[in-house]
């Protein structure tokens, strides 16, 4: 599980405040949006709303690839 | 004192005060107004002609103590759809009509001498009707600076301005609301309807009215807290609105592949991030602005806001996501400050955010003016389109008719009203809404966005077409219904997803009222809605034939996701079956 992956990771709305809009970030092979979330600590105060990757919906167990780009929202909403 | 119906009848120049018939008794908001548009305009009327009527109507909550009921419907035949049309709106009206006791405010006839316009004045069983020349031809706020002078700051007013006068498509109808800034009935042309009946502005009196009165007191108050509550804790109602307003959806729509742009060419558009709700927050907050605001008195809500220019002065307020989105991402223009500028500029001239920059979208298309270009736009909306000027006029019928006069095929329409917002190819559930509602493309019939992109109310796959006939079914019934109480559409988030919103609400009416409503009650007033809607828009012509997407969609692939509109016509009328 040596091998590395190159990932864009975004976060939108209040996961902004104190972290950052777009990040290029390269990860250990096997990593999930969980691992990310994690790490990152966003939704200790707000939990996750929406979770894309590569502009289609997944869950937080999806196994991430060379190349994806990670979306991750509070619940968002307006109309 | 019971509520009333208040007739105006612009023809004889004379009103009549009636009682409510019992068949009107349990309806309020869209469900009134759909029921008296159906059952006295001829569905074969020429919407500016004679026989069209105006009908206005608070909300069955409207009035009362319970949060976010401030909405006020209005009723007639669209001139842009050729349709029925229900708009509703925030402001001061719906509390003031409510308390005034005025169940519906019903205007029909043209005057004889149409050489002048006409103010209206409701006040305790009266109404005045007074030509006001010193109006025709002033714009919105003229309108209400001078309605503030002759009565007080609180009176509820209704006007239109220059486009509405000249009857253009894209004019709507502006209410003021309770910081003297302007909210609208946008959507159907409902302007020029006004205009046609030569009526500048209607003032409701807010200085006789009663408080509303209650079967049950202590019941409606227990009911209120409990969905004051879950309003505030919700997370989207509670804290997304309030601190980034409905345009944080430029960014998930836009992540999402589905913020229509150019023309609806694309799914995503390059200037999502210079103008997504994230940096219109951080304007705000670094202008000494606000990002709250309530439309209405009693809105827990607050997704308005006041935002301001680069020197701290105020610029504009309901700064809504369709108004950027159509200017920033359909149109390209990549400055938020000039996108401000061109929404104030609207509300003073009294034109539909969507309707008018959708058709700029596909002015470019007609070669008008260039992509992104927003001093032209700019220029386009304050002196060609208030001036009637022929390109003024050709722009101020909308989006339909421009793209007929310059043979485009590329035009994003449904019963002739521009589709907002949410590209139906990558939301299918939201285009399920488009092409069925009677209202032509609107968003607001039955945000299928929640499902299929925000996580509320369940997941259903924006892409595909499995369940979203129903889904969309089942959001116009609810929304029919919550349109009918007064109530704001955003109460929806919480009414969705928390399990004691939607009983509170009932509790609430059944307080109001002395009834013993049930949540199938509720469903049921949301499907006769829709089926009166649609049976006078059958009456009108309208076939399902008009329940379809432009051809575009079903032939060109949409990026990122390379998708097309692929329903059947026999999958779609099923939307009917019930």
């Amino acid at each position: 599980m040596n091998q590395r992956i190159n990932i864009t990771l975004k976060l939108f709305a209040q996961y902004r405040e104190g972290n950052f809009k777009v990040e290029q970030r390269v990860c250990k092979s096997g990593t999930t949006p969980q691992d990310i979330i994690d790490e990152l600590g966003i939704t200790k105060h707000l939990p996750l709303g929406i979770l894309m990757v590569n502009a289609k919906h997944e869950n937080e167990k999806y196994v991430l690839q060379e190349g994806d780009t990670l979306s991750l929202f509070p619940k968002v909403g307006g109309g | 004192m019971a509520d009333m119906i208040y007739r105006v009848n612009m023809a004889t120049m004379s009103f009549k005060i009636e009682d409510v018939p019992a068949d009107w008794m349990g309806l309020g908001g869209r469900g009134l107004t759909s029921v008296i548009v159906a059952s006295e305009v001829d569905p074969e009327c020429h919407p500016l002609g004679p026989n069209n009527k105006m009908v206005f109507a608070p909300g069955l909550l409207s009035g009362t103590s319970a949060a976010n009921s401030g909405r006020n419907s209005l009723g007639a035949k669209s001139p842009l759809t050729g349709g029925i049309k229900e708009s509703n709106v925030g402001g001061t009206l719906a509390g003031i009509m409510a308390k005034l006791g005025v169940k519906a405010l019903i205007i029909e006839g043209i005057p004889e001498d149409d050489s002048t316009f006409y103010h209206i004045h409701v006040s305790k069983n009266h109404v005045k009707i007074e030509a006001v020349p010193n109006l025709v031809g002033k714009d919105n706020y003229f309108v209400l600076d001078a309605m503030e002078k002759k009565y007080n700051k609180k009176v509820a007013v209704m006007t239109i301005a220059r486009p509405g006068e000249m009857k253009m498509l894209v004019s709507n109808i502006s209410v003021r609301d309770p910081k003297g800034k302007l909210r609208s009935y946008g959507r159907g042309g409902l302007g020029a309807v006004m205009g046609s009946k030569k009526i500048k502005c209607i003032t409701i009196d807010a200085e006789n009215y009663k408080e509303v009165t209650y079967a049950n007191s202590d019941k409606f108050k227990e009911a209120s807290k409990i969905f004051t509550k879950s309003l505030k804790d919700n997370p989207i109602s509670g804290e997304g609105m309030p601190a980034f307003g409905t345009n944080v959806l430029v960014n998930i729509i836009n992540e999402a592949g589905a913020l229509p742009s150019r023309n609806f060419r694309t799914g995503n558009s390059e200037n999502a991030e210079k103008i997504c709700g994230e940096t219109m927050a951080e304007n705000i907050k670094a202008r000494n602005g606000s990002t709250t605001h309530g439309c209405h008195a009693g809105c827990v809500i607050q997704c308005s806001q006041t935002y301001n220019d680069k020197d701290g002065n105020y610029l504009t307020s309901g700064f809504e996501y369709e108004m950027i989105w159509a200017f920033g991402a359909n149109l390209g223009i990549d400055n938020l400050d000039t996108i401000a500028a061109i929404d104030a500029l609207m509300d003073d001239l009294g034109l539909d955010a969507i309707e008018m920059g959708v058709c700029l979208g596909l002015a470019v298309d007609a070669g008008i003016l260039k992509y992104g270009d927003g001093e032209e736009a700019f220029r386009l909306i304050k002196d060609e389109v208030p001036n009637g000027t022929p390109i003024g006029r050709i722009l101020g019928a909308g989006t339909g008719y421009l793209g007929k006069l310059y043979g485009l095929v590329r035009v994003p329409v449904v019963k002739n009203q521009s589709i907002p917002a949410y590209e139906p190819r990558a939301i299918k559930g939201q285009g399920v809404t488009f092409v069925t509602t009677p209202m032509g493309a609107d968003h607001t019939a039955g945000y299928a966005v929640g499902s299929n992109i925000l996580n509320v109310g369940g997941t259903v796959d924006p892409l595909k077409k499995d369940g979203q006939i129903e889904l969309s079914r089942n959001l116009q019934i609810a929304s029919a219904a919550i349109d009918s109480t007064g109530m704001c559409l955003f109460i929806a988030f919480s009414a969705i997803d928390d399990p004691v919103c939607l009983p509170a609400l009932i509790d609430m009416l059944n307080a109001r009222f002395g009834t013993t409503l049930t949540g199938d009650d509720v469903t049921n007033l949301g499907k006769m809605i829709l089926k009166t809607e649609r049976a006078f828009n059958i009456k009108a012509g309208l076939t399902s034939a008009d329940d379809r997407m432009p051809e575009f969609m079903k032939y060109e692939t949409l990026p990122p996701h390379n998708v097309t509109w692929d329903f059947t016509n026999e999958e779609i009328d099923e939307f009917w079956n019930f």
